[in-house]
């Protein structure tokens, strides 16, 4: 069965390539402290679960450690023109198909491979149908690009540790940021949360009551940067004891609605990392946070429509 | 009730605001929280660690397509996307975001999320195709207005993506509401909080898309002013 193993395993062989062709990179300043982060966060995922979840922690920290103070540098990457040129006549078009093949092989993954299967024993681990379908049709990908290109895989992972040096400390951050919700959690942060909504806010119009619902989704996914991570702190605070069981609304309405209040706070956060920070980084923006104030507009009356969807949609 | 461990929360929100590395704000944040809630130093190490483990899946999605993107990038993938954008009569910025946005937007109401995101589509072919339609009129436009185009493109990706994926019966966040309804004693049918999530989608469109013309207008009357000088 093809399962999570493989794409770790997939990712990791990559980080450590990249760790590799790093070390010995002399145009990159920092090329030993880079390639050390590469190194380890290669390991985490090659052989994680066989550490101890301690040493691991400690891995994380050294990792924030040089990312966060600029242990990172970058080598030096020319794109040839005269091969660019020629390229551009030879290849024409057709450079589309690797690039397509990713997004489509991961399609027919999850809605064709997912279904070979048989007694007790199936081809792709249907828990991670996806991230799967994805490392396979990543594979095809990079065997179709080097044929059409004329290139080594070993080119393949110069041009990955090219892309990944262009991103930078961001890279780790999405991960980082789920880590600190698990953190957050135990530590009781959501509890805290709920206790000061529930003592300060006593809404008795109904009006008021989903107004502050609404914000309290949206802000409170804006300090997490996750929807998933208010949602159940918010509808347990205030969304089922003020809306549904005081006001009577119905809850399939105020959890549909109520989340993607959560999602206007998505849009807002630099918590999202990977869905505001990321892409900056991945475009080469100079202000980090162009992406959120592309989307505040959108994201901010699309929460004053969501209360009235919400005022007279579930009563 | 323990309420110290919200210090961690104002960490993050100040960190943010005065603009330290985001990486180290969210390591010291955890810190702080964790030890305001006295969990010992050994197990927040563990829980950081167990954290970190659980979360491998998110990277996956961005990194592995990376070497494929950065291959046909260099041979061309750019420009090919550029020069076929050019040869559509009457495209503009905002009207390439809508078509997308709306594509972006049904697929991913069908289940299929895979089919956009930033490393796949927005870095290699939507965000130069929008840069090539802004490029049209006006060969040198400010590097300003070339990263918001840029990041309107990356916008339109997560808007598309978000208001999408949340009206797919089968997907996570449904999944979510209906089984944590079901702890409260409240049962709901998934397939309701699907379909009560359709006037948000729809308005979801219908707000970014009006955005998006605007968007046109201010590339034009930013044109005419560069032009101008």
């Amino acid at each position: 069965m093809l399962n999570i193993s493989l794409v770790y395993g997939l990712l990791g062989s990559l980080l450590l390539l990249v760790a590799l062709l790093t070390a010995r990179d002399q145009s990159n300043p920092r090329r030993f402290s880079s390639a050390l982060f590469w190194l380890l966060y290669g390991l985490v995922f090659l052989i994680g679960d066989f550490l101890p979840s301690a040493l691991v922690g400690v891995i994380v920290i050294v990792l924030a450690l040089i990312a966060g103070f600029g242990g990172l540098g970058q080598g030096f990457a020319q794109i040839d023109d005269v091969k660019l040129q020629a390229s551009i006549k030879r290849i024409g078009k057709k450079i589309f198909i690797p690039a397509l093949c990713i997004p489509l092989g991961t399609l027919v993954g999850v809605l064709l491979l997912a279904k070979i299967q048989g007694d007790g024993w199936q081809l792709i681990d249907g828990k991670n149908l996806t991230l799967v379908s994805l490392a396979i049709a990543v594979i095809f990908a990079l065997a179709f690009a080097c044929w059409l290109t004329r290139e080594t895989p070993v080119q393949g992972v110069r041009e990955a540790k090219r892309l990944l040096e262009a991103m930078g400390w961001a890279v780790l951050l999405p991960q980082l940021l789920a880590t600190l919700g698990f953190l957050f959690n135990d530590a009781g942060v959501g509890q805290a949360v709920a206790a000061l909504s529930k003592d300060y806010l006593s809404l008795d119009s109904r009006f008021a009551a989903v107004t502050a619902y609404a914000i309290a989704m949206a802000v409170f996914t804006i300090i997490m940067g996750n929807a998933f991570a208010a949602f159940p702190v918010i509808t347990a605070g205030l969304g089922v004891p003020l809306l549904v069981l005081q006001f009577g609304g119905n809850p399939a309405v105020v959890a549909a609605i109520g989340m993607f209040c959560g999602y206007c706070g998505t849009l807002l956060t630099p918590m999202a990392a990977n869905f505001n920070l990321v892409p900056a980084a991945l475009l080469g923006l100079k202000d980090q946070h162009l992406v959120i104030k592309a989307q505040a507009p959108t994201a901010i009356i699309l929460l004053i429509c969501n209360i009235f969807l919400l005022y007279f949609l579930a009563f | 009730m323990n309420y110290w461990p919200l210090l961690g929360v104002l960490v993050v929100v100040l960190g943010f605001i005065m603009r330290f590395n985001p990486v180290l704000v969210v390591v010291v944040a955890g810190f702080i929280s964790a030890f305001a809630a006295k969990i010992p130093a050994l197990n927040i190490l563990e829980l950081l660690g167990d954290g970190f483990l659980k979360t491998r899946t998110l990277p996956v999605i961005l990194l592995l397509p990376l070497a494929v993107i950065g291959l046909a990038e260099r041979h061309g993938l750019k420009q090919q996307a550029q020069q076929l954008i050019s040869t559509v009569k009457g495209a503009t910025v905002g009207r390439l975001l809508v078509i997308y946005l709306f594509c972006r937007e049904t697929t991913a109401a069908l289940g299929l999320t895979s089919l956009g995101g930033h490393p796949q589509m927005v870095r290699p072919l939507l965000a130069p195709m929008a840069e090539a339609l802004a490029e049209r009129n006006n060969a040198d436009l400010p590097t300003t207005v070339r990263d918001k185009v840029k990041a309107m493109a990356a916008a339109t990706d997560n808007i598309g993506l978000f208001f999408g994926e949340d009206i797919f019966v089968a997907f996570g966040a449904i999944i979510l509401m209906h089984t944590f309804l079901r702890d409260l004693n409240i049962e709901t049918d998934p397939l309701h909080i699907a379909l009560w999530g359709i006037p948000t989608a729809i308005a979801a469109f219908l707000i970014h898309s009006a955005r998006l013309v605007r968007f046109d207008s201010y590339l034009r009357a930013e044109q005419q002013r560069v032009s101008k000088v």
